[in-house]
């Protein structure tokens, strides 16, 4: 198993090569992310009381969501693999010694952990030490943060398992565009990429609750805050690796039935 | 310029081409910023209100701001896109054509999937015109207009900037995005909500505040200084497009001075 | 009358280093570092009305940075060009409007439309008049052979097919002096012959002058009167190619089949460059070796099926003019 090891390892060179594009990406999260928690602020400041989520919590959610940008944002495009699909060179790739899952697997979560590595240290060395309200809260405790970086990497397995997806729904649909689209805009929406779970109306968090999106984005952030506690916690770990098996399963066995498919009509 | 919609047509038929992944471009381009909307609607439902905003004149200034990105994102998409011209090395290509270089990068690109967005827009407008009591007048309606206009043009100005970048490195464009994808998300709230800092930057260096506060002030009935003050604002942005123009030319003597 | 002088021209450029490896990788996010590549040094030559001129050298030698300087798109750090009474690249816009250019591997059309699409918009862009751009397009479509592909998206040809679209939209504007840079790199014999022929037609009947670059030393042999040679950013030659042959080309090689295979035959002053059973191929010098003699004397080792002498091919020419002048 190698070979996924060195691709990962030219991935994060590739990655590091573009330096200045780091520092701006850095800027970009830390602007975003302070003009969220404007935002914030202002309707907090407008009727803060009584709210499911309190401001710090949002706070953190928002940094948090910029920091690990890369990790969990569904719209990723990997042009070298959708060039695969949509092309003929697929056939290249079934004569490696190597069976494809697992490899594209890894190239995904290469992808994103090179993205992220470059991003996540900076920004989270500035959030830290802002002023308030936009300062970074403090983990709720030392368990919530071990427990945050439990939740955040199996996380990660997950959204690259469901990213696995998008780039399968490719061989049907023979466009990137389409595929990551549809799933793109709903799931980010109800990971919580747009607003946090909790803030939203409760019919459609019942809703957000029966998608796995959620549990990549919204459930690691409020473990952090301690607005899920240890318990729910560890539970909800659970419910992340029965989907990321899930999902991973159907995963593989539509590739197969896709790859068939390619190898029928010639490719 | 007529030469302008000449070059319009072709990368029109160009695109036409391609019509699945336009259509599918466009949709994308309605939903993904629909989907903020939505988060806009939500939060104000679980607030109940913004400091002095209702809904609809927050959703106002929202259409406003997203009609003039989707505008400047299709009509100015030539530098916009800049970078990959350069890397290509077409601009070369350009330079030896009898043409300012200026039109020839706006002739270079269009993007007409971002009419989802402006179709978008026109959807929150409406929202907005019709959740509004307002007493329009032509005054008010050409206000609108010049928001617009005026919106176009600093995000233009702002993809001018941008795309002078890359005469000196392709790498770290990114931090355009800032201005135009954050500036972008942040006018399309009301600009008072901001820290006073962000207020006055958006306002005097990067000219959001000229063209989306006061004269949304003016429409909405609100506003303190003189009306025709207030119309007349958006057409400070133009203040702020001659220094990105002039730039555009350093960049251009720098690229021709040290090669691609 | 010279349409084209350049005077002592020099351009340098500053060039980022790159290495590999994890820790070069980690090392270059703090510090870039540069080196200084001098492309041009002190070129000067001119060109008269209705020449041909070959521009060759080795990849690297400075061929792509002249045509730039030329068509105004780069600024020299030195030195002074007048084309047509214009500095290029002070004049660039009034300029231009008299150059067509054509870069080899780019193209100047717009990818998913019909050609005849582009060349409406070059008119516009370079303002043609109506009626004199379709008086050229006629005679380009005749020349060229464009009637069947001009209602084809660009993107749909072949690379001779476009190659001849991208030659006939650089002369649409009645250019005086054409840039081509690479023409026939990539396109198949039958397209290359094509494209020969009509640069030489439209030199002869249009006195369009034309600067060519190219690696292919036919095109050389089939355009060129004249050869500007460029190495390591300095001009090692400037003439004809029939001066550079008498110079160089006096060495010619003989290749005889024998019917009966035979041992090989030792003549002085002829070099043996080949032997297998039954073809001998020499290289000797026309002008201390006499060819009757030399046919007589390798005939004595054996009954000649065949003779061939041919010159030296170009190639082999320039090649010694890189090897002499160590590029």
């Amino acid at each position: 198993m190698n070979a996924p090891l060195s691709l990962l390892k030219m991935r994060f060179l590739m990655g590091l090569q573009y330096r200045a594009a780091a520092a701006a990406g850095i800027l970009t999260q830390l602007f975003f992310g302070l003009i969220l928690i404007m935002i914030y602020v202002a309707f907090y400041t407008h009727n803060g009381e009584a709210q499911p989520m309190m401001l710090k919590e949002v706070v953190a959610y928002v940094w948090l969501q910029q920091m690990f940008f890369a990790l969990i944002v569904l719209w990723q495009f990997d042009g070298e693999l959708f060039g695969l699909i949509t092309g003929g060179n697929i056939a290249y790739e079934l004569c490696r010694p190597w069976r494809l899952y697992p490899i594209w697997y890894a190239k995904l979560l290469a992808a994103r952990l090179a993205s992220a590595s470059l991003r996540c240290v900076p920004v989270a060395l500035v959030v830290f030490i802002l002023p308030e309200p936009y300062r970074m809260p403090l983990p709720a405790s030392p368990a919530a943060s071990l427990l945050f970086i439990l939740t955040l990497l199996s996380g990660l397995l997950l959204v690259a398992a469901i990213s696995m997806l998008v780039y399968i729904s490719v061989f049907w649909t023979m466009s990137p565009v389409g595929s990551v689209l549809m799933i793109a805009v709903a799931g980010e929406f109800f990971a919580g990429m747009i607003v946090p779970v909790p803030l939203m109306p409760d019919w459609m968090q019942t809703f957000a609750g029966l998608l796995p999106f959620r549990w990549t984005v919204d459930f690691p952030f409020r473990v952090y805050t301690g607005h899920i506690g240890v318990q729910e916690a560890l539970a909800g770990i659970g419910i992340q690796m029965i989907w990321l098996a899930a999902l991973a399963a159907a995963g593989q066995w539509l590739m197969g039935r896709a790859l068939k498919r390619v190898v029928v009509q010639g490719g | 310029m007529r030469l302008y919609f000449k070059y319009m047509s072709i990368l029109f038929k160009s695109q036409m081409q391609y019509r699945t992944s336009f259509l599918l471009l466009c949709a994308g381009q309605f939903f993904v910023p629909f989907a903020v909307f939505a988060g806009m609607y939500f939060l104000f439902e679980r607030f109940g209100g913004l400091t002095g905003w209702t809904f609809h004149e927050a959703a106002l200034c929202f259409g406003v701001i997203q009609m003039a990105f989707s505008l400047a994102e299709c009509f100015a998409r030539g530098f916009d896109a800049f970078s990959n011209l350069i890397v290509r090395g077409n601009f070369d290509r350009l330079l030896v054509r009898p043409r300012g270089t200026v039109i020839q990068v706006l002739g270079s690109s269009f993007e007409f999937t971002r009419f989802g967005r402006m179709l978008q827009s026109a959807v929150v407008l409406g929202i907005a015109v019709n959740g509004l009591s307002i007493a329009w007048t032509p005054a008010k309606i050409i206000t609108l207009l010049l928001m617009i206009i005026g919106g176009v043009v600093v995000f233009s100005g702002i993809y001018i900037l941008a795309a002078t970048f890359c005469f000196w490195t392709v790498q770290g464009l990114e931090v355009a995005n800032i201005f135009t994808d954050g500036g972008r998300e942040m006018a399309q709230y009301p600009l008072d909500i901001y820290a006073k800092w962000v207020t006055r930057f958006f306002t005097f260096i990067i000219p959001f505040g000229a063209v989306s506060y006061l004269p949304l002030l003016y429409i909405l009935g609100r506003a303190d200084g003189p009306d025709l003050l207030c119309m007349a604002m958006p057409l400070a942005s133009l203040l702020f497009l001659a220094p990105c123009l002039a730039v555009w030319r350093i960049g251009v003597r720098h690229y021709r001075s040290t090669g691609s | 009358m010279s349409l084209i002088t350049l005077t002592g021209i020099g351009k340098s450029f500053k060039v980022a280093k790159r290495s590999a490896g994890f820790r070069e990788a980690v090392k270059a996010l703090f510090v870039r570092e540069h080196t200084i590549v001098e492309a041009l040094r002190d070129i000067s030559f001119t060109v008269r009305e209705g020449e041909i001129v070959g521009y060759i050298g080795p990849n690297g030698a400075g061929k792509s940075t002249t045509i730039k300087i030329m068509s105004g798109v780069l600024v020299p750090d030195t030195g002074s060009c007048s084309i047509m009474g214009c500095t290029p690249w002070k004049d660039r816009v009034r300029y231009v409007r008299h150059i067509g250019v054509v870069f080899g591997q780019r193209s100047q059309l717009w990818w998913d439309v019909p050609v005849i699409d582009s060349f409406e918009l070059l008119r516009d862009i370079y303002a043609v008049p109506r009626n004199i751009c379709s008086r050229n397009l006629d005679m380009l479509t005749e020349m060229l052979g464009l009637a069947d592909i001009l209602r084809t998206p660009v993107r749909q040809l072949s690379l001779g097919q476009r190659m001849r679209c991208e030659i006939a939209a650089s002369l649409l504007h009645d250019p005086a002096i054409l840039f081509l840079d690479e023409p026939t790199i990539g396109l198949d014999a039958e397209s290359k012959l094509a494209v020969r022929d009509f640069i030489r037609t439209i030199n002869r009947e249009r006195g369009v002058t034309v600067i060519l670059t190219t690696h292919d030393m036919h095109d050389i042999e089939a355009l060129a009167g004249r050869i500007l040679m460029i190495g390591k950013g300095t001009l090692l030659y400037d003439g004809s190619l029939s001066e550079l042959r008498s110079r160089y080309g006096t060495q010619k090689t003989i290749k005889v089949d024998y019917k009966v295979s035979a041992s090989p035959i030792d003549v002085p002053g002829v070099q043996c460059l080949s032997w297998s059973s039954g073809r001998a191929v020499y290289t000797f010098d026309s002008d201390r070796i006499d060819i009757t003699e030399l046919i007589n004397r390798l005939s004595a080792g054996g009954e000649l099926a065949d003779v061939e002498i041919g010159s030296r091919p170009v190639d082999d020419l320039i090649l010694q003019l890189y090897k002499e002048h160590r590029v």
